[in-house]
């Protein structure tokens, strides 16, 4: 195995456990968290793919994964404060009677 | 001699880093605290700057510490510390799907590490490498409409941002 497809497996790892962890954790920080993991996992795959082929459109997407994950918390955070501010709790079972 | 020693110093580090970042990765699913997850989260983030760097692609590198351990992470801390709420989440960590969401996320990984194992030979190697020059003239000749609609993105995430705040205010008053 190369360096490429170490650090190809390293991306998928890093998206298979943060997908885990929004899916096993109760805490609505921790499951933000880990979301932002699974960006890094896409973002370094990117990267890797970039460099493998030489070419930049790679690297503009993550520029724009940057951005995404910068918007993302922009609105998730508040959100969050919101939720908190009425029920007193970060637990995700807490608020089942937002699904639709 | 030396040249080849520092080649094979930089593929050492970068598989030392590697190896760093899936702990911290891993060791966010386990730690109790939020404050310890992000802490996990930030380190794996610098390995992954580290590892950015290695490969050569310096300015990813750099706004990867810029934007999301400076940026993205100090404001998760700052809100970890604003609601340190010791609620049925800080006792049980883990949501009654625990083992239905491991089982998926393995089989996940075990796929896409399937793809990786058939697709390796039509992995092209290139050892072009491309700079900030390069990435620069495309990003701003190429894909200018991707960079303006991050920016109309970004307008409307303030905009959200403040919608919401003000949403939950008028809801108090009335």
């Amino acid at each position: 195995m190369d360096r490429m497809q170490i650090l190809l497996l390293l991306a998928m790892a890093l998206f298979a456990l943060g997908l885990i962890g929004v899916i096993v954790r109760r805490n609505l920080l921790v499951m933000l968290m880990c979301m932002e993991l699974m960006l890094n996992g896409v973002n370094l795959s990117l990267v890797t793919f970039a460099q493998q082929t030489g070419t930049s459109a790679g690297a503009v997407l993550v520029f724009l994964i940057f951005v995404v994950a910068a918007a993302e918390i922009a609105i998730a955070i508040p959100i969050v404060l919101v939720l908190v501010h009425q029920r007193r709790t970060l637990d995700a079972d807490a608020y089942v009677d937002l699904n639709g | 001699m030396i040249n080849s020693l520092l080649a094979h110093l930089d593929t050492a580090l970068i598989y030392a880093f590697a190896l760093s970042a899936f702990v911290g990765a891993a060791l966010m699913l386990v730690l109790r605290h939020p404050m310890q997850v992000a802490m996990a989260l930030i380190s794996t983030m610098v390995f992954l700057g580290g590892i950015y760097g290695l490969l050569g692609v310096h300015f990813i590198a750099a706004f990867q510490v810029l934007i999301y351990v400076s940026a993205v992470m100090v404001f998760m801390v700052y809100v970890i510390m604003l609601l340190d709420v010791r609620d049925v989440s800080f006792t049980h960590r883990f949501s009654r799907w625990l083992f239905p969401g491991i089982a998926f996320g393995t089989l996940l990984f075990a796929a896409l590490g399937y793809g990786l194992v058939l697709g390796v030979d039509r992995l092209a190697t290139t050892s072009a490498s491309f700079g900030l020059a390069q990435f620069s003239a495309a990003f701003l000749s190429e894909y200018w409409l991707q960079f303006e609609l991050t920016s109309v993105l970004l307008v409307a995430a303030v905009v959200a941002a403040l919608a919401v705040i003000k949403g939950s205010r008028r809801r108090d008053r009335g």
